[in-house]
């Protein structure tokens, strides 16, 4: 396979909820390669999510190295972290997580607008949601789209920037299991035509199996990888 | 982001809550038209009143007994001798015209059937030179009815009206002051109103006339002396003449004087202190309903942040930096203490202006003054105050973590 895109090594999280410390990530070390579809699966409580948001460098590992195309960020300041995610993470949630108020294009442009790029962005925008197949939806607001849409201009504004990674949690969890399916044929031709790296966290059998590789994290380590 | 974009999507979010960002914004209106109505018509006040006491007449000096700066114990009272003395040209070459005046207030004039209370004058004929007072018709008081004692008087035109319902042709008739009979021989002209209370509701009377039947004051005593001085250059040697005259006279060569000679710029500038001590007591007030209304900024905006924690999450995880959230809600609320600052202005100025035209219908003409500076005052501290008050829930947004603020329900 690919060189790795992913190269976490050690990783350990310490959460303090009072006195108590509670160790979700125990040395977990993890690869993942470019152009790879990976699942991450484990029950709750595992470090599933931990892992996730330091995978997505939305949090500080406690310890440990995490290489992220080539850049180590595990210990970023925050500001450098916003900037890496910005450039190199697109977010897939649960729960789509758009702005009510703005129509799908602004949805799309808003890492566009982060980034610093100014040119052709409504430009990238508009051509990421023509690539989800919502050619004709551009201007329509959240509250006017199917949960399938609204997850298909997720999708779109998680691309639109040529992220190193895609990081989907959970992305069929809102939705019913036809439209669920079409989300991942969606990731899938996504991922096949465009080589992007796509990391799904799910509870859902039927989806980690559409997956190249299963991770099953059990009490914060890895617990197999299935290749 | 740029600017454009920053403030297309403020207003995007606050059009998103109209009802709370207009209450918040009319927080900001009332604070802002607070103040600028406040100012306005304190400047306005200050205006009129300093016009009124220029109009009391010109290049004036104003004698009286006793001396507040300096404590004197027995005080001599001022005498028609000491006026007399004033106006001597050799000792006092500054000083044009000098007018003993004698003053009681509250006396009953009855006539025509009615009766009202109104201030009295004693006054010499130099009385008119000095105030620059005409009659509108009749004659004025002159040397002969002082020195005759006539039971004469001069009617304001307020008192005229009061007591016949009209204020012409009323020579000869009679009106009784305190009782007794007095002729009328004529009607002042309208002086119009002046904030120490109307210059036409008063009457005037020989000054020998006033001090046997109305007064009944001792030893030629009167109560102010009205020194009108050459020119405007000469009121400061003319105020000197006076006060070495005086001195010789009572007897206090040493020490302080027992009398006080204030000039119209004295007056003026006593006026102005008291009314700008006033007017910033007053915009003070107003300010503290502006300070109310910026916390009602802070208030909305912490609600606000509290309700965007997922989208602040979100904007988080797609890069956006602290300084980012940081900028985005401090648009918001300058936002919307600037709206509430340019709709306070037009509100405080129209308030200012309604007070004019209330003022001007109840006969007490004065105009609001609402100047460039209480304005940029009020764009400026309504600004600075929605950043101010905008700065903590700001900085809250930005601190959120996002694993923190995605996961918030």
């Amino acid at each position: 396979m690919a060189e790795p895109v992913i190269v976490a090594e050690n990783l350990t999280k310490v959460y303090k909820m009072g006195d108590v410390e509670v160790h979700a990530l125990r040395g977990l070390s993890v690869k993942i390669y470019r152009g790879e579809v990976a699942a991450i699966m484990g029950p709750s409580g595992s470090g599933k999510s931990t892992l996730m948001n330091i995978l997505g460098c939305l949090d500080h590992p406690s310890a440990g190295s995490y290489q992220l195309d080539g850049e180590q960020v595990a210990h970023l300041r925050d500001d450098q972290l916003s900037a890496i995610r910005n450039r190199k993470v697109g977010f897939i949630f649960q729960s789509f997580n758009l702005l009510s108020r703005q129509t799908a294009l602004s949805n799309v442009e808003l890492p566009l607008r982060y980034s610093g790029k100014t040119e052709n962005r409504r430009q990238r925008a508009r051509q990421a949601l023509i690539d989800v197949g919502l050619e004709d939806r551009i201007t329509h607001r959240p509250y006017e789209l199917s949960g399938g849409q609204q997850q298909r201009v997720a999708i779109a504004r998680a691309l639109v920037n040529d992220p190193a990674i895609i990081m989907a949690d959970e992305p069929t969890g809102n939705l019913d299991s036809k439209v669920g399916q079409e989300i991942m044929d969606l990731l899938l031709k996504l991922n096949k035509d465009k080589g992007t790296t796509l990391i799904i966290v799910t509870h859902d059998p039927k989806v980690a199996a559409q997956a190249g590789r299963i991770i099953r994290i059990r009490d914060g380590v890895v617990e197999s990888e299935g290749l | 982001m740029t600017l454009a974009q920053t403030l297309i999507e403020a207003l995007e979010s606050l059009n998103s809550n109209k009802m709370r960002s207009g209450l918040t914004i009319l927080g900001i209106v009332i604070g802002v038209a607070a103040v600028i109505a406040m100012l306005g018509v304190g400047q306005g006040a200050q205006n009129s009143i300093t016009g009124s006491i220029s109009g009391i007449g010109t290049n004036l000096l104003f004698v009286f007994s006793g001396n507040r700066a300096a404590e004197v114990r027995n005080a001599r009272p001022l005498t028609m001798q000491d006026a007399q003395a004033l106006s001597d040209p050799f000792a006092a070459p500054n000083v044009d015209s000098v007018a003993p005046f004698l003053q009681r207030n509250n006396v009953q004039v009855a006539g025509g059937g009615e009766q009202t209370s109104t201030s009295l004058g004693g006054i010499t004929p130099e009385y008119f030179v000095v105030r620059n007072f005409k009659v509108a018709e009749g004659e004025e008081i002159s040397q002969d009815h002082v020195l005759g004692r006539a039971s004469v008087v001069l009617l304001g035109v307020e008192v005229a009206d009061k007591l016949f319902g009209r204020h012409e042709g009323l020579v000869g008739e009679t009106v009784r002051i305190e009782g007794q009979p007095f002729r009328v021989i004529g009607i002042m002209e309208k002086k119009g109103g002046s904030s120490f209370g109307s210059q036409d509701d008063v009457v005037l009377i020989p000054m020998s006339t006033a001090r046997t039947r109305i007064i009944q004051r001792g030893n030629d005593r009167v109560d102010l002396i009205l020194v009108q001085a050459l020119t405007a250059e000469s009121v400061p040697m003319a105020s000197e003449e006076v006060a070495q005259i005086l001195r010789t006279r009572h007897r206090t060569e040493i020490g302080a004087d027992d009398f006080t000679i204030l000039s119209q710029q004295d007056f003026l500038q006593t006026v102005q202190t008291i009314l700008g001590v006033f007017t910033i007591f007053l915009g003070g007030i107003a300010a503290i309903s502006l300070l109310v209304g910026g916390i009602g900024i802070m208030n909305i905006m912490l609600v606000s942040v509290a309700e965007r924690t997922r989208e602040i999450g979100l904007r988080k995880a797609l890069g956006a930096r602290k300084r980012d959230i940081l900028i985005q809600f401090l648009t918001e609320s300058s936002l919307l203490s600037l709206i509430g600052g340019l709709i306070g202005i037009l509100f405080g100025w129209l308030i200012a202006y309604v007070v004019g035209q209330v003022a001007t219908a109840t006969g007490n003409p004065f105009t609001p003054a609402v100047g460039l500076d209480g304005i940029l005052l009020a764009t400026i501290s309504s600004t600075v105050i929605g950043l101010f008050f905008g700065i903590y829930p700001a900085n809250r947004a930005a601190s959120l973590e996002p694993v923190e603020a995605l996961r918030y329900e």
